[in-house]
């Protein structure tokens, strides 16, 4: 993938004359939840871009919608209004086998609870949405070991999830989103499980991610020392977008 | 290979509770067989019968017997290819707990109506030509270590005193099915002991074992036997050799299905426990199930993962249990000899258990993949921290 953002420019990032790509664009996204005679309504008619190589941190109180924001984004959950499109692609209009196959393409998760399969060692864990591909067995152990390389964990392949600290296992994680080379990133409070130091290496990790290869980061946080590494901060109260802070 | 070791490795992450369902699932197979074959060794002696042999006994109960002279004019009927006879001797070798059925035969005819006792030709001749010579089943002379030449004395209970034989030949059976505990001697040697002794009840015999040259003419050669001494002073009836033996198990007939019903019984109870087992694995991992999900994971690749640990699991038990039922039905069957002379795990229990732990499998894996399929991805991602 050609990096987008040759240097780091986040300072010029929002003047910057050019339009950019956008890769994310909502257009009056809203998601209600429904229960009983109730209706809570998460996200009202969101709107907003992200163009390709953005570092976007999704800030917020909790119970504002990050989480739900990003699952849309993500296509892990549905829209009750207003489109999604994803590098051209409507996401709404995808069955969900279309959207499954999707996601598997375009899509790198990173959780906060890292979720590795604890009985896969390192190496299985990242090796796993690559059983997806047609990449063959041999193809797969390069990309893999490319993925745990990158990561730094390249001596702890054969390590199970409990072997690994919080640490290393959201590295592995990272290492599995990026394994399949997805157009966009998504990480919900990636280092919210972390001790500073760790998470420190997490932010370094996706910042190099981002600048070294362009990937497109939407990250949900609460801690603003995270937020700091974005390009773009965007902060959601009650399901409403407050303003951009670049 | 992958899927694989993600099944057994999943299998055995609770090694403890997975160890115990395997065994239950050992145990209620071995349980199955076990009393499959008891079902099977009851009506042994039915699926032992030919459809060839018909049995004339007197009509008003097994426990009277018929005059011997009837053989000359039972053989005449249409249809007979052959005839002999037979009386229960109900004598005790030793002490009582040695119990195996044993006859008094007619020697020359009685082989011949029973093909599937195999006798050499060389041990019949001798057998005819001792008057106090016996026959006795392979099985039964390995019991008791008995050689050719030996003699044996039984304690009579019907014919009171002690008779001495001497062991002229042992039978095999002609396939496993075929009782190989019975005893034969003269019925001659009874005879004339009776005709000194008790004279009224000499000359009589408890059964004809009549062969047909047609089974499907059996009923009517059965109607024409019986016709012959109909308004005679020992009227007879004439049944199928499998009938006869049915007569014997109706009796316990009650006992038979509510041991087949047990061992349905149990089946459905360990499909109940594994059923269990794997709705509770698969709440654990419904996070799991959906980050692969989220990874781009369909939902078959989850049904996938849910029956293959599944029958995993029943398949392991279903290996254990039924190696362990020949064995442990070996020993049964020895235990138990005096009751279940025949006693072979019939092969189609095999084929049972094996579909048995097939079922099982996929029954106990169908909540749990259907739960696991339907959770949406953000609501099981919900439920991991
Ligand atoms: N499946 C659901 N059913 C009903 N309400 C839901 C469901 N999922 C989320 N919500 C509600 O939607 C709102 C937004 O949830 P969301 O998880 O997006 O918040 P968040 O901003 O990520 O919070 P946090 O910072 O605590 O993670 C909350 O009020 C939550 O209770
Ligand atoms: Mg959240």
């Amino acid at each position: 993938m050609v990096p987008a953002f040759p240097c780091r420019r986040r300072n010029n990032f929002m003047s910057d004359p050019t339009p950019q790509p956008s890769i994310v664009s909502l257009r009056n996204v809203s998601k209600v939840y429904r229960r009983g005679m109730q209706s809570l309504v998460v996200l009202e008619s969101i709107s907003f871009d992200i163009v390709k190589g953005e570092f976007l941190a999704l800030m917020g109180p909790s119970g504002s919608g990050k989480s739900t924001l990003l699952n849309l984004i993500a296509g892990i959950d549905t829209v009750d209004g207003g489109t999604i499109s994803v590098d051209g692609i409507d996401i709404a209009t995808l069955s969900e086998s279309d959207l499954a196959r999707w996601r598997s393409a375009h899509v790198g998760f990173i959780f906060q609870f890292y979720n590795l399969i604890p009985v896969l060692t390192a190496f299985e864990n990242v090796e796993l949405p690559l059983l997806l591909t047609s990449l063959s067995r041999k193809e797969r152990k390069e990309h893999v070991e490319t993925a745990l390389l990158v990561v730094g964990l390249a001596d702890r392949m054969e390590h199970y999830p409990s072997q690994l600290s919080g640490g290393q296992q959201q590295r592995v994680a990272i290492a599995r989103a990026i394994v399949t080379d997805p157009t966009i990133i998504v990480a919900d409070e990636p280092t919210g499980d972390l001790d500073r130091v760790s998470a420190q290496e997490i932010l370094d990790l996706l910042d190099r991610l981002n600048a070294d290869s362009g990937k497109t980061i939407i990250m949900v946080t609460h801690d603003p020392r995270a937020a700091e590494k974005a390009h773009v901060i965007r902060h959601l109260d009650k399901g409403e977008l407050q303003d951009v802070h670049p | 290979m992958f899927i694989l070791k993600l099944l057994v490795k999943n299998a055995l992450r609770h090694r403890l509770r997975t160890l115990l369902t395997i065994m239950g699932i050992t145990i209620a197979l071995l349980s199955f067989g076990l009393l499959r074959t008891v079902v099977t060794a009851w009506y042994a002696g039915v699926n032992a019968s030919s459809a060839n042999r018909l049995v004339t006994r007197n009509s008003i109960s097994l426990v009277f017997s018929l005059p011997v002279s009837y053989t000359e004019r039972i053989k005449k009927v249409e249809g007979i290819k052959g005839i002999s006879y037979a009386s229960w001797f109900g004598g005790i070798y030793i002490n009582e707990k040695n119990f195996f059925p044993n006859f008094a035969i007619e020697p020359s005819s009685y082989f011949d109506q029973y093909p599937e006792f195999v006798l050499p030709a060389d041990q019949k001749k001798a057998f005819i030509n001792d008057r106090k010579g016996c026959v006795a089943g392979r099985r039964l002379a390995e019991r008791y270590g008995w050689k050719i030449g030996d003699n044996i004395t039984l304690k009579g209970t019907i014919y009171p005193g002690n008779w001495e034989f001497v062991l002229r030949g042992i039978y095999e059976g002609a396939d496993k099915s075929t009782d190989e505990g019975q005893f034969f001697f003269h019925w001659n040697y009874l005879n004339e002991t009776l005709r000194k002794t008790v004279p009224r009840r000499a000359d009589q015999a408890g059964v004809f074992i009549i062969s047909v040259k047609n089974p499907q003419v059996a009923a009517e050669t059965s109607l024409a036997v019986d016709a012959l001494f109909k308004n005679s002073l020992a009227e007879t009836l004439t049944e199928t050799e499998k009938a006869f033996q049915l007569s014997f198990v109706s009796m316990t007939e009650a006992i038979v299905i509510a041991i087949q019903i047990v061992s349905f019984v149990v089946i459905f109870i360990i499909m109940a426990v594994v059923a269990n087992t794997m709705a509770m694995t698969a709440r654990e991992r419904i996070g799991e199930y959906a980050i692969f999900k989220a990874m781009g994971f369909r939902s078959w690749h989850i049904a996938g993962i849910i029956f293959g640990e599944s029958l995993c699991i029943t398949m392991a038990g279903c290996i254990l249990g039924s190696a362990l039922t020949y064995p442990v039905a070996w020993k049964f069957g020895q235990v138990m000899e005096r009751f279940f002379p025949i006693f072979h795990v019939d092969n189609n229990t095999l084929l049972l258990d094996l579909l048995f732990s097939l079922l099982i499998g996929i029954v106990a894996a169908v909540f749990p993949a259907w739960r696991a399929i339907n959770i949406k991805i953000a609501d099981g991602l919900r439920r991991i921290g």
